[in-house]
């Protein structure tokens, strides 16, 4: 659905760049491929990477270990393995469902999603020669602290709707 | 060339070694990552090569003022809501942002403002949020959001705060190189 959306955007911009301006459309398209070349070697070794992750991780084993009893130790356990890497929606939340279904508590899935999507330490070099290492290290453990904060928080809230 | 295209691609290729050690040795968890990794492209094909055309036609097409009269460090509530309404509609991981990120800060939009996308794209997005709606229901995906919000403005003001001006120059500098700035 975004993919239609986002290519035919892209598309229709391109189009109309390159009526208005063929040389400035060329280099456009120039500066887009470098900057893409520039980080595809992140991207495959964090795509094939995640793939081994989920394929290790299986769910019935997890879902177990951070159960709604598990306390302190099953949020930190799932932010944990939410801190590997930088996971996308489309794996994260369908794995948070059926973690869910499979026992988690929601404290824990809510500290497991925050810091999935937020906190990354395989990423964490890509993201540091773009930000430099301060920044790159103050955001992602300000995130992670985050994490675990709206898992406290939402363990207290989401049972009262 | 070749030497520097390799070392860029190490880590890539390092995987890769796994992936093929797993394939004699454990046959099932290769399989499932294979499945995921594939998926995994497919999600990228999706939504990274428009998201790289549109951010070179914004590079030749908007001027540096205009960029900088939106997003730069005068910009006020209005650079932030942009900021944050780019981040939010946007699609792909987090680590697509970093591209976006350095050229916004090449065409002077304010540190500050950069950030907000950051924490705007790791975790409001649009696209993920009516994902999350059907994966784990209203409640859980409402409140979430209700604490993103401050929460990102929070982490913004924090790196603000801690990294030294000096260094956000050099972080500028960098990302004025890695644009292209020469073309």
């Amino acid at each position: 659905m975004s993919a239609v959306v986002l290519y035919g955007l892209a598309g229709a911009a391109l189009l109309l760049s390159a009526v208005k301006d063929k040389k400035k459309t060329r280099t456009a398209l120039r500066k887009g491929w470098i900057a893409f070349a520039g980080i595809l070697p992140q991207f495959i070794a964090i795509i094939l990477l995640v793939g081994i992750l989920i394929a290790l991780l299986r769910p019935e084993v997890l879902s177990r270990l951070i159960g709604s009893e598990s306390g302190w130790f099953g949020v930190l356990l799932a932010s944990g393995v939410g801190s590997i890497t930088l996971i996308p929606g489309f794996i994260a939340f369908p794995t948070a469902a059926l973690l869910l279904r499979g026992g988690a508590g929601i404290t824990q899935i809510a500290a497991f999603v925050s810091s999935l999507m937020m906190v990354g330490v395989v990423t964490l070099s890509v993201e540091i020669s773009y930000f430099g290492k301060r920044a790159a290290l103050v955001r992602n453990s300000a995130a992670y602290v985050f994490a675990l904060l709206v898992a406290v928080v939402m363990g207290l809230v989401v049972p009262l709707w | 060339m070749v030497k520097k295209l390799l070392r860029s691609y190490l880590f890539a290729l390092s995987v890769v070694a796994v992936y093929v050690l797993l394939a004699f040795t454990h046959r099932a968890v290769f399989d499932t990552a294979v499945e995921t990794a594939v998926s995994g492209t497919w999600e990228m094909l999706a939504v990274i090569p428009p998201v790289f055309v549109l951010l070179g036609l914004l590079d030749v097409w908007v001027p540096r003022e205009v960029l900088t009269r939106y997003m730069g460090p005068g910009s006020g509530p209005r650079g932030g809501f942009i900021a944050f309404i780019l981040g939010s509609a946007a699609a792909g991981p987090l680590y697509g942002a970093f591209p976006v990120a350095a050229v916004l800060m090449s065409k002077g939009a304010s540190f500050f403002n950069v950030l907000l996308l950051i924490g705007a794209w790791s975790t409001t997005k649009i696209p993920m949020l009516l994902f999350e709606f059907q994966a784990l229901g209203a409640p859980f995906a409402f409140t979430r959001l209700l604490l993103n919000i401050p929460a990102i403005i929070g982490i913004a003001w924090l790196i603000q705060a801690v990294v030294p001006r000096l260094e956000v120059e050099r972080i500028y500098e960098k990302a004025r190189l890695r644009s292209g700035a020469s073309l």
